[in-house]
């Protein structure tokens, strides 16, 4: 294929995906409206992060320099090449 | 003492200075104690603060752990703006050298995802393009470029950042078969509904976008790629209302 009838192929594939994506345009306006503060408190699938609620500051929080401290959370469940949660640095 | 040289000294103070200059006691002795209560309160603040920020990182550590590192990472990198959704910019390099979490490879990309998302979230607000335009575009797309919406982003990796992040929303149950050397790029952006999905993009469909996002035209956009990226990528960008006009070029 020459470079013109590669340019042509693309800009044939390119007209056909900008169609489909100009017809998914009044879809999406009808579907979707916004929906404010609907996301649960304390799930994670809220991008807002912090500043709008005041954490309760009564907790000490872990001080000092105790690396006896591992990871323990959902990472031990990911595969890693030393193995699972592996505590080795990974080679890359 | 002049207002900067007190705060100057009051932020050093709550960062593991000495109590600032006019802090008081009844008993002189009680200053630094009682000082150090406002310490933790500020500190544990920033701590939750953070972990709003980078949920998944915290889940993947564990509540303990990701407490005692953010302890660490706030002596290093304060906020510097008043503005929380500001800080944590530096948490991802910040992980990258912090050798109790060196094992988690992985770790420094999700929280760059994390972060992305919060800066789509954040981001200003840009109206979606009129289908007629972007018709008119596809007349000529070796002369038309798109303009996409200010939260759009690309996070790329060579861990598997999405299916990480994917295995760790609320009510998901990471398996046991995660593997994390695998390369995925994620495409991060806000929504019509305000909503900030993450979305995984094969390769081409990362070249294509990336492409995109420099300003390159449709045509050179997609000139290294199959048709099939442009095919999933350009309708997707409609939809969810991130191509928000079309730039004419030359």
């Amino acid at each position: 294929m020459t470079a013109f009838d590669r340019t042509l192929t693309l800009t044939a594939t390119l007209a056909a995906a900008l169609t489909m994506a100009a017809a998914t345009a009044s879809v999406a306006e009808d579907a979707m409206e916004k929906c404010y503060g609907v996301a649960l408190a304390g799930e994670n699938d809220c991008a807002a992060g912090p500043g709008t609620t005041c954490a309760g500051t009564s907790t000490t929080d872990y001080q000092g320099n105790a690396w006896k401290l591992v990871p323990a959370g959902t990472c031990m469940t990911i595969e890693t090449p030393n193995g699972m949660g592996s505590l080795e640095p990974i080679e890359s | 003492m002049d207002h900067a040289t007190f705060t100057t000294a009051f932020r050093a103070a709550l960062f593991g200075g000495p109590p600032p200059p006019g802090a008081f006691a009844n008993d002189p002795d009680e200053v630094e104690r009682r000082f150090a209560v406002y310490r933790n309160n500020v500190a544990h603040s920033l701590t939750r603060a953070l972990a709003c920020r980078f949920p998944v990182v915290e889940r993947l550590v564990g509540g303990d752990f990701f407490a005692a590192t953010a302890r660490v990472y706030l002596q290093e990198d304060p906020p510097a703006s008043p503005r929380l959704s500001q800080w944590g910019q530096g948490f991802a390099a910040f992980l990258e050298r912090f050798e109790p979490a060196a094992a988690l490879a992985y770790l420094p990309d999700v929280a760059r995802l994390e972060w992305q998302r919060g800066q789509a979230y954040h981001a200003a607000d840009a109206g979606p393009v009129s289908a007629e335009a972007l018709m008119q575009a596809a007349a000529d797309p070796g002369r038309h470029a798109l303009r996409l919406h200010p939260s759009v982003a690309m996070v790329r990796s060579r861990f598997a950042v999405v299916s990480i992040w994917e295995a760790n929303q609320p009510g998901q149950r990471p398996g046991g078969h995660l593997r994390a050397n695998r390369a995925e790029t994620a495409l991060v952006l806000r929504d019509r509904a305000d909503q900030v999905p993450v979305i995984a993009l094969t390769e081409e469909e990362a070249l294509c976008a990336d492409a995109l996002l420099r300003g390159a035209t449709l045509l050179a956009a997609t000139a290294g790629t199959e048709g099939s990226a442009a095919m999933r990528l350009l309708p997707l960008l409609m939809r969810v209302g991130a191509i928000t006009g079309i730039a004419e070029q030359g």
